[in-house]
């Protein structure tokens, strides 16, 4: 296998984008993404992408898109894995050029969530967990991981605080974020007293519908060498796992196993343990979905995610930084986008770029990225040389 | 909700029939055609169990369309004696009496309406048990 680095990387604007079709802020972001690698050609690409059947009624979207960006010729695929759409791609192009099937590579993600109501997005959404055996009976996704919430605070003592101190932290960094959907800071009080969803989560546990593109170019390790004058960002890391996608076939409903299983292959392939990562970007679609995570990752020990959040542990300044770029919390959620986007954030706080949120002296950057409830999951170590 | 897949789960949301593994006696619901503990491809018929405690639950207070006129409800995750899991409305007692560990049993209910004129949809709920 080859060495492989991430040359290039570009945002659409996020948010609700009344104005914008699907098709117009994935190139926005894709163009960006050439721009930044500065190359004048693409080989293949990849586009992450839940569901833009559901959202806007339209598939066949590699083709489209590929056509719209004005590489109409290229092979190009759409891959769909819930949430870790996003991060599955990226692991495809990464794999691509490893192999030294092609060279130059764009990885892209996109969602366009707002051309739909609360209730198709709530529908389009659920349809990442059981349709017949969870679904059906009423369950919506701030329901199942509200159930692994009481779970968590049945199990470990993790409190409601605890939870809504998640919250605070990400909306803090995505403060310092000029591409986050809600770029404001929130209060422990705030969280607490926000509108009940699925006790005991609250719609300040909760991220946002966001329209929303990101995409990475990737290339041989030793053209970037040659073609890029900024500091180069190596993928030293890969690992992709599957789960149960109904929560209730799960031995144990907050372990995330998955993620588990993701990260110990990309922590073997890097090399390194926890304890050598500098900044992580994890799945936040819900308060307790970090808290979990960050346990599941080995940031934490089992049982104490819910402090690290409340004592500083996870904030910029800690000992290890978690969703420095706002999280899907206060960032947004384009879900099928959202693993390309941490990619972004890895990629510019690795080459110093972040200001106000830059992590000091960033070293090693990791991406968690997740489907569901767990059912699917990325884990990518990116390193600076 | 289209009839046909509506009906192919009858078997299951009707009669609870799972299908226990000749080879290592796990019990798969839904039924599976490849065991997911050991991989046989042989099973008996088997009921669930129509009592189990209560796992985890939530209250949904933001329901989807077809459920907002019985919110808010609650759902829980149900382990079954056996060991099955199942997702299930906990009923027939207020919200704020619904505990993790508490004892419930099956039973068959009205679901959800899909429309004035769909399909209507049965299964089973949770109610609490002594």
């Amino acid at each position: 296998m080859r060495d492989v680095a991430v040359i290039g990387v570009g945002l659409s604007e996020w948010g609700e984008l009344w104005k914008r079709s699907l098709r117009e802020i994935f190139v926005d972001a894709a163009s960006a993404a050439i721009a930044d690698a500065g190359v004048d050609r693409i080989d293949s690409m990849y586009v992450g992408c839940m569901s833009g059947g559901l959202f806007v009624g339209q598939e066949h979207l590699a083709s489209l898109l590929s056509d719209y960006l004005g590489v109409a010729s290229i092979p190009a695929c759409r891959v769909e894995s819930a949430c870790a759409s996003g991060g599955v791609a990226f692991r495809q192009g990464y794999i691509e050029v490893a192999s030294g099937m092609n060279d130059v590579v764009l990885v892209g993600g996109v969602e366009k969530m707002t051309d739909v109501g609360g209730d198709g997005a709530t529908y389009a959404l659920a349809t990442a967990a059981d349709q017949e055996y969870e679904v059906y009976h009423g369950v919506t996704f701030p329901g199942l991981y509200a159930m692994m919430a009481n779970e968590h605070m049945s199990r470990f003592g993790t409190t409601r605080e605890q939870l809504a101190h998640v919250a605070v932290k990400n909306h803090r960094h995505g403060a310092m974020n000029p591409k986050a959907q809600y770029p404001f800071e929130v209060t422990v009080e705030g969280v607490l007293k926000s509108v009940l969803v699925a006790d005991p989560l609250r719609i300040l546990d909760c991220s946002p519908i966001t329209d929303g593109a990101a995409a990475a170019v990737l290339c041989p390790l030793d053209m970037a060498k040659k073609l890029s004058k900024k500091p180069i960002v190596r993928v030293v890391g890969s690992g992709h796992s599957t789960d149960s996608i109904a929560l209730h076939d799960r031995e144990d409903l907050t372990e995330l196993a998955a993620t588990k299983r993701a990260a110990e292959k990309a922590y073997k392939m890097a090399e390194v343990g926890p304890a050598e990562i500098s900044f992580a970007e994890v799945h936040d679609c819900f308060t307790i979905a970090e808290i979990c995570v960050i346990e599941a990752l080995g940031l934490v020990e089992r049982g104490k995610g819910g402090t690290a959040a409340e004592s500083g542990l996870t904030a910029l300044g800690g000992r290890i930084p978690v969703n420095t770029s706002g999280g899907l919390k206060s960032k947004g959620h384009p879900v099928g986008c959202t693993g390309i986007a941490q990619i972004v954030e890895l990629t510019e706080q690795l080459r110093g770029e972040s200001g106000k949120r830059q992590v000091k002296g960033a070293k090693r950057g990791l991406a968690q990225n997740m489907g569901g409830t767990g059912g699917s999951t990325t884990v990518h170590i990116l390193e600076v040389e | 909700m289209f009839p046909s897949r509506y009906w192919r789960e009858i078997p299951q949301r009707y009669r609870l029939e799972a299908a226990k593994c000749t080879g290592c006696g796990k019990v798969s619901f839904p039924p599976r055609s490849k065991c997911p503990k050991c991989g046989g491809v042989e099973f008996d018929e088997a009921r669930l169990p129509e009592k189990g405690v209560v796992k985890t639950f939530t209250i949904i207070r933001v329901a989807p369309s077809q459920f907002v006129e019985q919110a808010p409800y609650a759902v829980g995750i149900v382990e079954l004696e056996g060991g099955v899991k199942i997702t299930a409305q906990i009923v027939d007692c207020p919200l704020e009496d619904i505990k993790i560990g508490q004892k419930v049993r099956i039973e068959f209910r009205r679901l959800q309406e899909d429309g004035c004129s769909g399909v209507i949809c049965y299964g089973y709920k949770c109610v609490p048990a002594l």
